[in-house]
């Protein structure tokens, strides 16, 4: 049980909101004095997923738990669910429209991108059903 | 974090207490206490944004009069390149500079000719890979203390050289030194400056132990007397002054000094609330494969200064005019060699935690669950009637103390409804008595 909860919803239909959440939760982290390059982390992670929400999922919820040694960001959609997870860890491997690449999203970068902020990284994908996402930074990481 | 200075100061008289400055304000700095605007000093980064905003003029930019120039034996004006931009029909930056030496000065150095030392200064360290990509000015001081208490993370991102003014400061003293034999003591150096923020930076520097600046007088006091002299300047008294060109000049507007490096991949953002979207987008790393990034806290860049006379974008099209016939660049660092130590920072910029609710981080979790909480019995129409400039910082200052939740005048008015209720029952249960 985390000492500070914050919730989300992340609404499918307007793509122009798509950052909001986690926007909020970095000024939040700031506001806490939480380590710098660790708020930095959980910005750019917790981003690519909200966008993921966004773009693959139609919409869904994040729930991000705060404890003084670790942040982390669950985020739920009932999506398509992702086919092949492995394939998607993939750099540049994305199944994105042409409309929401034309505004420079679909690089293929998301998940590798998450896996390479975060310490910690689970998916648990259901197709028909929905994505589950859990990424976990720690205050103190050896990663950049 | 006592001996902050700030060039932004209030005039208790005229301030109402309405809310325009605190809803402005881009740390939100501002609330009002007893009726009368507060800055919490720390926070404030000496942008103008409440100076511009104040319907009743009651924030000032505090700056140094004429006279201090008198106190130094040998007096250099330093004027910032956007004093061009205040004439009307000004084809050569001589006019101005002859004028000035007109007015009370002995000497005049351009700081458009230092910004080009900069520009070349830039050009070398970016070339040399030193500096984390993407390399954010440093030349607009009220950027510098918003990324140092907003941005800890880009704090390694900001070009560590003098501004031109310092510059422009330092290569007038050592020349005055060398013509005059006076000491460094006797020779004053005045900036004629556009914005507030440039004094801040001369009181207070950052990266820098001691300014070489002696004063800085705003652009908007020197005008008057200055347009007079040079309406009054016989052809024999135009002297050969200008040591810059198109380079130089161009700092003085948004994309200027990013066009001077002469590089395709920057962005150049003005308006301190655009800057700060700019920064919290490179903060994310979204803002894609850029190697320079110019900001200015003014909108059109220095030009938009509160202490300047003219409108920023006509000011802007008169230095288009200006800038039409001269060289490229007209000052320049000594081929081959390294960038001088003397343009370069003493110390690197570090992150001022000025906004987090507590240092002990169990203890801002549990004010900031506190907050959660008590926002969401707010309005949330952050009408500022409280004096804070939203319902959220509201529910923050109530937490940290420093507000009592009934400054809220919907709370309050709840608590008089509940009240009132509760003795019209009382009214009501008596009434078949009677």
């Amino acid at each position: 049980m985390s000492m500070l909860q914050l919730k989300y919803d992340i609404p499918g239909d307007d793509f122009t909101r798509a950052g909001e959440a986690s926007g909020d939760v970095k000024q939040k982290l700031k506001k806490l004095g939480y380590n710098p390059a660790a708020i930095r982390r959980v910005a750019i992670a917790m981003y690519e997923g909200e966008i993921n929400v966004v773009i693959h999922g139609g919409g869904g919820e994040a729930v991000v738990d705060v404890d003084p040694d670790k942040v982390s960001i669950l985020l739920i959609d009932h999506g398509p669910g992702i086919a092949d997870v492995e394939k998607a860890m993939q750099e540049g491997w994305s199944t994105a429209p042409d409309n929401v690449r034309s505004l420079g999203f679909g690089a293929g970068m998301g998940l590798p991108n998450m896996k390479k902020y975060s310490d910690e990284m689970e998916i648990d994908s259901v197709v028909g059903k929905g994505t589950k996402l859990k990424l976990v930074v720690y205050a103190q990481s050896s990663k950049a | 974090m006592a001996n902050f200075y700030h060039s932004v100061t209030l005039d208790k008289d005229k301030c109402v207490g309405c809310t325009n400055c605190i809803k402005r304000c881009p740390t939100e700095a501002i609330r009002v206490r007893d009726g009368k605007a507060v800055i919490t000093q720390e926070r404030c980064i000496d942008c103008g944004e409440c100076i511009r905003i104040c319907p009743h003029h009651a924030k000032r930019a505090r700056h140094d009069p004429l006279a201090i120039v008198k106190r130094f034996k040998y007096k250099i004006a330093l004027p910032a390149p956007s004093l061009y931009g205040q004439f009307n029909n000004l084809d050569d930056q001589d006019y101005v500079l002859s004028g000035l030496k007109a007015l009370d000065f002995d000497d005049v150095v351009e700081v458009s000719g230092a910004a080009e030392l900069v520009s070349e200064a830039t050009r070398r360290l970016m070339d040399s890979g030193a500096i984390r990509r993407p390399v954010i000015s440093s030349a607009c001081p009220a950027v510098v203390r918003l990324i140092r208490v907003r941005f800890p993370d880009l704090c390694d991102h900001v070009l560590p050289l003098r501004s031109p003014m310092e510059i422009a400061a330092t290569i007038a003293k050592q020349a005055a030194m060398a013509k005059t034999g006076l000491p460094e003591e006797d020779i004053g150096c005045f900036f004629i400056s556009p914005c507030p923020a440039k004094v801040t930076e001369v009181r207070d520097p950052i990266c820098v132990e001691k300014s070489k600046v002696d004063g800085v007088l705003a652009i908007s006091e020197i005008f008057p007397p200055l347009s007079h002299r040079m309406d009054r300047l016989e052809a024999a008294a135009i002297e050969p002054l200008s040591s810059s060109g198109i380079i130089g000049v161009g700092w003085a507007t948004s994309g200027g000094e990013s066009a001077a490096l002469l590089k395709e991949k920057y962005l150049a953002a003005d308006g301190i609330h655009n800057v700060i979207r700019v920064l919290e987008e490179v903060e994310d790393e979204r803002i894609g494969d850029l190697d320079f990034i110019e900001l200015n806290a003014c909108t059109g860049g220095c030009v938009g200064g509160v202490l300047c006379v003219e409108n920023p974008y006509i000011a802007q099209a008169r230095l288009q005019r200006l800038r039409k016939y001269l060289p490229v660049s007209q000052s320049h660092l000594a081929a081959n060699e390294p960038v001088p130590r003397e343009m370069k920072w003493e110390s690197e910029l570090e992150f001022s935690n000025v906004m987090s609710l507590s240092p002990d981080i169990g203890k801002a979790m549990m004010m900031m669950m506190e907050i959660d909480d008590l926002e969401q019995t707010l309005p949330q129409l952050d009408c500022g009637a409280c004096g804070s400039p939203t319902c959220r910082a509201f529910a923050e200052d109530v937490v940290k103390g420093i507000s009592k939740k009934t400054d809220c005048i919907f709370t309050l008015r709840g608590k008089v409804e509940a009240l009132s209720s509760m003795f019209g029952e009382q009214e009501e249960t008596q009434e078949p008595e009677s």
